[in-house]
């Protein structure tokens, strides 16, 4: 089943690109390609016994015996939520991207059908080597998708965006030949822990790129400004959370010496990225750019959930990188459609939006309430969990939290007013029009997701880990 | 009267099948009409080398125990059939990227008679089993490619890279020859296992001569500081030539790299696993440092394949097992992508009817999707992107460079590696980002050239290129038996 979740959109890629369909049914395919993947994944979902936990749905296959690499793939409970992130959200992009009429579409589709296979195999590769392929095989469309899909300044954000992941991915490659050799097999679940500082800095200089870590964020804005919004919003809503989840499944429990060692300046980074993100999207001048830096915020929070490793911080950090990526996710999308209705993202020239386009302000209300951390609503249960599993490692990084959740709220309302409130803008005309049902129907699913958890967080942070013990589950390295 | 050895004509059978296919071209010269002189000669050429191949097949299977046969001067085990089909396999590709090539008709038949005899004498080498074998098949295919390089008389840039190469190809063999007389002076011995066996370690003669050896077979690799001509008669010869350069002269080359220093200076290992090292790390930093700045497509990729080239050299340096299987592994993605992305450039080049730059390579991954799309995938294999055989060559070298100890050289790969992805998708931004507003192009007239055969022969090293990722085992199996006949460890 894992190995269907994998193979299905590549499939549907290769049919995508190969053969001779007209723009509509090349879009229509790919989109029932992403809905068939959604309903697998329900499938995972119903069929995963979270009260066993552990390792499920594991598919082994050797690749080559002499270094002991082997096709490796299965899910635990923490994965089947962030394939599920995964699933949903690639079915909008690939729903608002078919919408919105991308040139070229049977590349673009096929390109987006082959990141959606490789995000769901980094999350279900249980071994080192298959790991990496897919978390490299990711850079090679995302790299085409902003390079010929993005707007003027593409050409120098794919190459920022590209040698900045590749010089953190290609340490890891070291640390992963060093490790993998060293252990006698590239096995994750077989692997033994070691105590290397110098392999775990590997793993975390590409980790901390993909998140990004304060201060490796250098990539960011430029690829979230110049990528098509869809992309944008994979980038941030999904492409992040390999980061995080690399974080989770090998930093931490991997290393748990160096993890340890190095809590301090982790979580200190951490904070830092926090707070000067919110700082930074308080001031961006445009839309995007507040996503952008307060994807770099939110990154931080839950890298800090990470690496505190406490039960609470652990439930806190799963259910945050699920919220973040579907909240980050609807909030590109429809700075896309403000985007294609005022033809510009900067928030001085827009404003007034919601004077008779009901549905666009409620849909980015509900989204920026729900993004600000508003009691009773998911994200402000996942941020709760993080602070107070933080707050046992030091009360001073819970603070640093605590203050950034007050600066969320500040930026989240600024932009909201920015948008739809205020006097009408300069590039707001009075044809632009209310949300179409096919956005609706994008953003509607995701919002509803989103409520869903708000409603019930347990759904998450009680079906992660194994008998809901995160520091347990970790130390035991998920076996 | 002259005591006559056995000849094992089994063992000679790939080397012959191109002989006689060099001969039979060179008779289509004379014989054949001039309207079908080019198609019989290539049909030939193509033939020979397709036995070659099938040989090569048939000589693995056959000598699980390898051995020396014609009075031990030439190898017969599977290391050399895996390199004599890896040879035959890039000649057979490059017969067909070539056949286009030449739309005037002279010298069709001798240029196709000329590949073939340079795949002969390739074949030879890789089993080549003593010094005076190592050194007479060097020339044999070295001459031949001299006079491939400037084959077309009345291109300029063919007949500068023809003297270059001569003149310094020329210098690279004096070399390996005053290597080999002083490592027969130090040891009285032309077979490798002889020279092995003589065991003048510490012997300053036979010092010199190692050095010098390595010096002459690294001309041949094109590994920097060797690699002077290597960019200018890439360039300069034609395209399908330098196909055929880059990939089967380089297999040959590093093959018998492994051959001759493991089997024939086990002792000196200590030395020359240093030596071979630097030069590998010396290729890494010139290639892709040089790369960098070059605008002309072919030169990017002649600098790109010294690099290359340091990357297989961290293999060879290992003295291992895993580094020869880390060797043996890298060469079957690697030929398959030079040859592949040299033949998109000679059908580019062909369109255009002028040298292929990275300007002039602009929105080619559109208008030409399924070359386009080869090309990038030949690029993202030399960056050792997944997906490809590439990243399992270069995994593989890493992992033996690793087991040798040597973490530091890792290091170097992976950062060599980083550097080279800026040239490397740097054509693909070339091939797919510009808009077709930004272009500039006056393709000289109509639709390109109808190239079937040079389309299959791109497809070829494309399902070998991603292939090879996936077939892991079964081509490591290969790998390892080919090596499993060096005597390791002895």
């Amino acid at each position: 089943m894992t190995t269907l979740l994998i193979c299905l959109p590549l499939a549907a890629a290769l049919i995508v690109w190969v053969l001779p369909l007209n723009p509509v049914s090349a879009g229509a395919l790919a989109l029932l390609a992403a809905l068939a993947e959604v309903g697998i994944w329900i499938q995972l979902l119903v069929r995963y016994d979270f009260a066993q936990g552990g390792l499920q749905f594991s598919d082994q296959h050797t690749w080559f015996s002499d270094l002991n690499v082997s096709y490796h793939v299965g899910v635990y409970g923490f994965s089947v939520w962030l394939i599920g992130l995964t699933v949903v959200v690639m079915a909008a992009t690939i729903t608002y991207g078919f919408w919105a009429g991308r040139e070229r579409i049977r590349a673009y589709m096929g390109l987006m059908l082959f990141l959606m296979g490789a995000i769901v195999g980094v999350f279900a590769a249980q071994d080192l080597l298959l790991f990496y392929a897919f978390f490299e095989a990711m850079l090679i469309p995302l790299y085409v998708l902003v390079g010929v899909w993005g707007g003027p300044g593409r050409m120098g954000a794919t190459l920022k965006f590209v040698l900045y992941t590749m010089a953190g991915s290609l340490l890891m490659l070291a640390s992963i030949v060093v490790y993998g050799l060293s252990e006698h097999t590239f096995d994750l679940v077989q692997i033994g822990q070691s105590s290397s500082q110098w392999i775990f800095l590997g793993f975390v200089a590409a980790f901390a790129i993909k998140a990004p870590l304060f201060p490796l964020h250098g990539w960011l804005p430029d690829a979230y400004r110049e990528s098509s919004p869809e992309v944008a919003a994979v980038l941030s809503g999904v492409v992040s959370k390999a980061a995080a989840y690399g974080f989770l499944r090998i930093a931490v429990t991997k290393f748990p010496g160096p993890a340890h060692d190095f809590r301090a300046p982790i979580l200190a980074l951490a904070a830092i990225g926090l707070i000067y993100g919110s700082l930074l999207a308080f001031r961006a001048p445009d839309l995007r750019g507040v996503i952008a830096y307060s994807s770099l915020a939110q990154m931080g929070l839950i890298i800090m959930g990470v690496f505190a490793v406490n039960d609470l911080s652990l439930d806190g950090s799963v259910l945050q990188m699920v919220n973040h990526g579907l909240v980050s996710a609807t909030l590109f999308l429809l700075a896309g459609m403000v985007e294609r209705r005022a033809l510009t993202g900067e928030l001085g020239r827009l404003g007034g939006m919601a004077r008779g386009r009901p549905a666009l302000a409620t849909m980015l209300l509900t989204t920026g309430v729900i993004a600000l951390a508003v009691p009773l609503s998911s994200a402000f249960a996942g941020e709760f969990l993080i602070l107070a599993g933080v707050f046992q490692r030091g009360w001073g990084w819970a603070v640093a939290g605590a203050v950034a959740i007050v600066l969320a709220a500040m930026y989240v309302l600024r932009v909201v007013s920015a948008v739809l409130h205020r006097e009408v803008g300069s590039a707001v005309s009075d044809s632009a029009l209310d949300l179409r049902p096919a956005e609706l129907g994008v953003t509607v699913p995701m919002i509803a997701c989103l409520l869903a958890l708000s409603i019930w967080p347990a759904a998450i942070t009680q079906h992660s880990f194994r008998g809901d013990h995160g520091a347990a589950d970790v130390a035991g390295q998920f076996k | 009267m002259i005591p006559k050895p056995h000849v094992d004509w089994f063992a000679l059978a790939p080397v012959d099948s191109l002989l006689v296919a060099a001969g039979v071209a060179l008779l289509c010269a004379v014989l054949v009409p001039r309207s079908w002189r080019k198609g019989v000669a290539a049909g030939v050429c193509g033939l020979g080398y397709a036995a070659a191949f099938g040989f090569g097949v048939a000589l693995y299977v056959k000598s699980a125990d390898g051995h020396g046969v014609v009075a031990d001067a030439f190898n017969r085990d599977r290391l050399t059939a895996l390199a004599t089909m890896i040879v035959a396999g890039t000649g057979l590709l490059v017969t067909g990227v070539a056949y286009r090539e030449r739309a005037r008709e002279d010298h069709a038949a001798e240029y196709y008679a000329l590949l073939a005899a340079s795949g002969a004498g390739m074949a030879f080498f890789v089993g080549a089993n003593n010094l005076m074998t190592l050194f007479l098949a060097l020339e044999w295919f070295s001459i031949s490619l001299y006079i491939l390089c400037a084959i077309d008389r009345d291109r300029l840039g063919g007949l500068e890279a023809a003297l270059k190469y001569l003149v310094i190809g020329g210098f690279g063999s004096a070399v390996l020859l005053f290597g080999s007389a002083l490592v027969y002076g130090a040891t009285g011995k032309l077979d490798f296992p002889g020279i092995a066996a003589a065991g003048a370690q510490d012997n300053a003669l036979l010092v010199f001569g190692l050095a010098m050896l390595i010096a002459g077979l690294a001309f041949k690799a094109s590994a920097a500081p060797f690699h002077m001509w290597t960019p200018d008669v890439y360039e300069g010869a034609p395209t399908p030539v330098t196909a055929f350069m880059a990939a089967a002269t380089k297999t040959a080359a590093l093959v018998v790299t492994l051959r001759v220093l493991v089997t024939a200076f086990p002792a000196n290992a200590h030395l020359w696993t240093v030596a071979i090292a630097v030069i590998a790390v010396c290729s890494l930093v010139v290639g892709n440092l040089a790369a960098l700045v070059q605008r002309g497509v072919k030169r990017m990729l002649a600098y790109s394949s010294i690099s290359q080239a340091g990357f297989m050299l961290i293999g060879v340096s290992a003295n291992s097992p895993l580094g020869g299987r880390a060797l043996l592994y890298y060469l079957i993605p690697y030929t398959a992508m030079s040859v592949g992305a040299f033949a998109v450039v000679a059908a580019r080049e062909r369109e255009l009817g002028v040298p292929v730059t990275f300007e002039n390579m602009a929105g080619f991954g559109w208008e030409r999707p399924l070359l386009g799309i080869s090309m990038w995938a030949f690029l993202l294999g030399f960056a050792g992107f997944p997906l490809t055989g590439g990243f399992v060559g270069k995994f593989y070298v890493f992992a033996a460079a690793y087991e040798h100890g040597w973490t530091w050289l890792v290091i170097v790969g992976v950062l060599a590696t980083l550097v080279s992805l800026y040239y490397y998708l740097g054509l693909v931004r070339a091939m797919f980002m510009r808009r077709t507003e930004d272009l500039q192009l006056a393709p000289i007239g109509g639709s390109p050239p109808r190239e079937t055969l040079l389309q299959t022969a791109v497809v070829t090293c494309l399902v070998v290129t991603v292939g090879s990722f996936f077939a892991v085992q079964p081509l490591i199996d290969l790998c390892k038996h080919a090596v499993n006949s060096l005597p390791w460890g002895v």
